[in-house]
């Protein structure tokens, strides 16, 4: 597994995963590789955990906008929380957050994915 | 008084932007600028970067310049490459990319004029400068 996915972890049939470091292509890809692992075998929810991304840039999200597009196929969704606030100033220029969700917390993700 | 300026000189390697980062963060700190405006100037100076190692076509190195003035911040990111036509460049639109064919990528631009106060490109054959400035909140 990647460095820079520090734990993953399902919760009522939402699996979630905690990065940690630089979100950039090789970052984007490792979480891609788990979600798409995750959809082949019936997963559609996912949760990332960005407490420790502090920094990100525009080649690792837009693997991000691959996720999502290939979660519309599912008819899935993917949500983010613990955004540092750049982070999610980056996501809304995006426009990823017309498409996604951001949440301030884990629980409030848990309840409202 | 001559203005200080910070000069860096960056191999074209994965991650180097982010050395670049790390003296804005020192700079950001040093100039009392607020956590929002540290985290937008980090963020377009990432993209300068990586579009200056990416499309310059260059094995050189790229330069960056911080300009420290009275009122603001002035970063440099300078590259000796093949240069670009800004025209051709086109706003991305995430409702242009989504379940289409389109690459997903080409935010970079977008986002440089989105977090930064002012910003210009100067392209030719010999290379491309990108200045952006950002603006000290009082």
């Amino acid at each position: 597994m990647s460095s820079f996915i520090k734990n993953t972890k399902e919760v009522n049939q939402i699996v979630i995963i905690e990065t940690d470091g630089y979100l950039n292509k090789e970052g984007g890809e490792a979480i891609a590789a788990i979600c798409y692992e995750k959809i082949k075998a019936g997963q559609v929810k996912f949760l990332i955990n960005m407490a420790t991304t502090k920094v990100v840039n525009s080649i690792g999200v837009s693997i991000l906008i691959e996720i999502i597009e290939k979660l519309q196929e599912v008819d899935g969704k993917i949500g983010y929380y613990n955004l540092a606030p750049i982070v999610s100033k980056t996501f809304n220029i995006m426009g990823l957050t017309k498409y996604s969700t951001v949440f301030s917390t884990e629980e409030e993700a848990l309840v409202d994915l | 008084m001559t203005t200080p300026t910070v000069e860096l000189k960056l191999p074209i390697l994965p991650n180097m932007e982010l050395i670049a980062t790390q003296t804005a963060d020192i700079i950001a700190n040093h100039m009392h600028l607020s956590e929002e405006q540290a985290g937008e100037i980090t963020m377009a100076l990432i993209e300068a970067c990586i579009n200056a190692f990416e499309h310059s076509k260059t094995d050189g190195n790229v330069f960056i310049h911080f300009i420290i003035e009275e009122d603001s911040l002035v970063v440099k990111v300078i590259d000796l490459g093949i240069g670009f036509d800004k025209t051709k460049v086109e706003i991305p639109k995430i409702e242009n990319k989504i379940g289409k064919d389109e690459r997903k990528r080409g935010w970079g631009l977008q986002l440089i004029q989105e977090l930064m106060d002012s910003v210009e490109f100067e392209s030719n054959a010999d290379g491309t400068t990108v200045t952006m400035k950002k603006n000290i909140k009082q």
